[in-house]
């Protein structure tokens, strides 16, 4: 298969890179469409971080190609440096130095002309809540503004592929919220984003399409979903207290879904799949089984989480790969129905 | 096996003019962040001002009566190209810290993604270390002064003495450059540093007369790079044989040379492999 590379911002093909007998990848395919999030999931040691690295020309690959908004990352580095931004793990900004000195030595770095330098550490410094302490050490800054500065840092020259490794490791619970917020507004404008995460909350909020990655490879992909659905999708669950009504409320529920309702007896609980139409299977439901005069508690509607196709999916990594890792040598890509 | 078609964009590249325009602003604006970076942290300037300083008082007026100084001028005119030469060697430790810190942090793996000069990050470090050096180098001169000590030698002997302290600063900062930027961590940097530098600037003549050392130990202190640098600083600020004709001083250039040819190559090949 090949790829063209006018829709795709980022595209990743059979790339392997080992640091001596560890292989931290072993052949990784994607491809990002512009103005999309990528979310690579993935634990400690998965190659996601090695992966950002050759993806913004840090490392070189061993083999496999990456193209960066059509430039290659190994023959054109120089170019493809023009065009991203990356902020790692870790905040990269000198914390002696003010938020805005930060800011504007990036532009100048980046070379921009000073006088538009200015102005632009002004609008980031706006715009990321940090310009009341614009001119502060940075050191003084709250995590969350030192993480908010960072990724200031590395939009100063308006990048138009933004590279995040793990940008909200290390935050609290209102950080995050907050880095999302910024990240969101971000892909609002039309970057195109990559981000790696251990998060599964944070990849399903934030990505169009996720890629799970683990011991180098790509072990399955698509939209949330998708992934989602390949764990069997949403989950109508309920309770009937009164166990002499329990056959009435599973032919009630019986045609919600093409699946069959399963019971447990000891329990009373009832429990059917209902595919990617949760809400309105749950409306429907609550209808029939009213409409049928069955008392019902606990109804609840139980979304997989990617917690559940990680487990899924890495859970069989080290044997044969499951069903869904077989889509490792597909391309993902963000909205192509499966 | 997916395959990419060639990238439609044809590559344009700056031309030479433009990357060396490049690598001199960009050099030269990582110049001014370390610098600004060391005047903001009062600790750092404590470091590398006033614990020259101390060294001076302290070598003055608590071991100097101890120790008898060859040549005119007292022990004080004998001490200060060393404590210069010494201070310089210390500096280097901040660079090595700096880098390390850098590397560890990613601060050095975002620039490397940025379009800035390669040489940028290196070349900064080094400028801006060798201006700290030279003001901290004033600095001691002056204390000095106030304490006794006199240059001897003229104007040009005092200028060729700290031009060789900071070429000896800058090949000791090649050294540090690198092995801040191999070993990465700022401890191991720390401890690394007080195993090379302090026996070689001790060992050598910056505080006392080789002649009152073990012998075994003046085969070292006589033959090491420091004592060469420290005996042409001397007889530039103090008189000695004049200025082309002076061993130490060829001697000491030749190894300042080969450090910088061996380390800088090392350091930049260090600074790609950050990571």
């Amino acid at each position: 298969m090949t790829l063209t590379n006018t829709d795709f911002a980022i595209e990743v093909a059979a790339l392997h890179k080992s640091f001596g007998e560890v292989h931290a990848l072993r052949g990784i395919d994607f491809a990002v469409p512009r103005g999309s999030v990528l979310g690579m999931l993935g634990p400690n040691g998965a190659g996601k971080t090695t992966a950002v690295r050759v993806l913004t020309t840090l490392l070189r690959p061993d083999s496999g190609r990456v193209i960066i908004e059509g430039y290659d990352v190994v023959r054109d580095a120089a170019a493809v440096r023009r065009r991203i931004g990356l902020a790692g793990q870790s905040t990269a900004i000198q914390l002696e130095l003010t938020g805005r000195e930060n800011l504007e030595i990036m532009g100048r770095l980046n070379h921009m002309p000073r006088s538009s330098v200015r102005g632009r550490a002004a609008e980031l410094l706006e715009r990321f809540d940090i310009a009341d302490a614009a001119d502060r050490p940075a050191k003084t800054y709250s995590g969350g503004m030192q993480r908010r500065l960072d990724l200031a840092a590395s939009l100063v020259a308006e990048p138009s592929v933004l590279f995040l490794d793990e940008p909200t490791t290390g935050l609290d619970p209102y950080g995050r919220l907050g880095m999302w917020d910024i990240i969101r507004e971000l892909v609002g404008r039309g970057t195109t984003l990559l981000l790696t995460t251990q998060y599964l909350d944070e990849a399903d909020e934030l990505a169009n399409t996720i890629v799970v990655v683990d011991h180098g490879r790509v072990i399955a992909s698509g939209t949330p979903n998708q992934l989602k659905d390949q764990v069997g999708g949403d989950l109508l669950e309920f309770t009937v207290p009164d166990r002499s009504r329990l056959d009435d409320a599973v032919t009630a529920v019986a045609g919600l879904s093409d699946s069959t309702p399963t019971v447990e007896t000891e329990t009373r609980r009832v429990k059917v799949a209902v595919g990617n139409r949760g809400s309105t299977a749950l409306v429907e439901a609550v209808r029939r089984l009213d409409a049928s005069g069955v008392v019902t508690e606990n109804l609840a509607l139980h979304r997989p989480s990617l917690d559940d196709v990680f487990l899924a999916v890495t859970g069989h990594a080290t044997e044969a790969p499951p069903e869904i890792g077989s889509k490792a040598h597909k391309t993902p890509t963000a909205g192509v129905p499966s | 096996m997916t395959a990419i078609a060639e990238p439609v964009n044809t590559r344009v590249r700056p031309g030479a003019a433009q990357m060396a325009r490049w690598a001199i602003s960009d050099s030269l604006v990582m110049t001014r962040r370390n610098l600004l970076v060391w005047l903001r942290v009062p600790a750092y300037i404590v470091f590398t001002v006033v614990q020259p300083v101390i060294f001076v008082l302290l070598f003055r007026y608590v071991f100097g009566g101890a120790i008898q100084a060859p040549g005119s001028g007292g022990y004080v005119s004998y001490l200060m190209p060393g404590i210069i030469a010494q201070t310089a060697a210390f500096a280097t430790f901040a660079t090595a810290i700096a880098l390390a810190q850098e590397a560890t942090k990613g601060v050095i793996d975002r620039f490397r993604a940025m379009p800035m000069a390669r040489s940028a990050v290196l070349a900064g470090r080094l400028i801006a270390d060798s201006i700290r050096m030279l003001i901290v180098i004033l600095v001691i001169i002056g204390v000095g002064y106030a304490v006794g000590f006199r240059f001897q030698n003229g104007v040009v002997g005092a200028i060729g003495m700290i031009l060789l302290a900071e070429a000896f600063g800058i090949a000791v900062c090649s050294v540090s450059a690198f092995v801040g930027l191999a070993i990465k961590d700022e401890e191991s940097v720390q401890a690394f540093g007080l195993i090379w530098i302090f026996p070689l600037t001790f060992v050598s003549s910056a505080f006392v007369p080789i002649a009152t050392m073990p012998s075994w130990l003046q085969v070292f202190a006589k033959n090491q790079p420091v004592t060469l640098v420290i005996d042409a600083m001397r007889s530039m600020a103090l008189g000695g044989p004049a200025f082309p004709l002076n061993p130490a001083l060829w001697e000491s250039i030749v190894w300042l040379a080969g450090v910088l040819i061996v380390f800088v190559p090392l350091a930049v090949r260090s600074y790609r492999r950050v990571g």
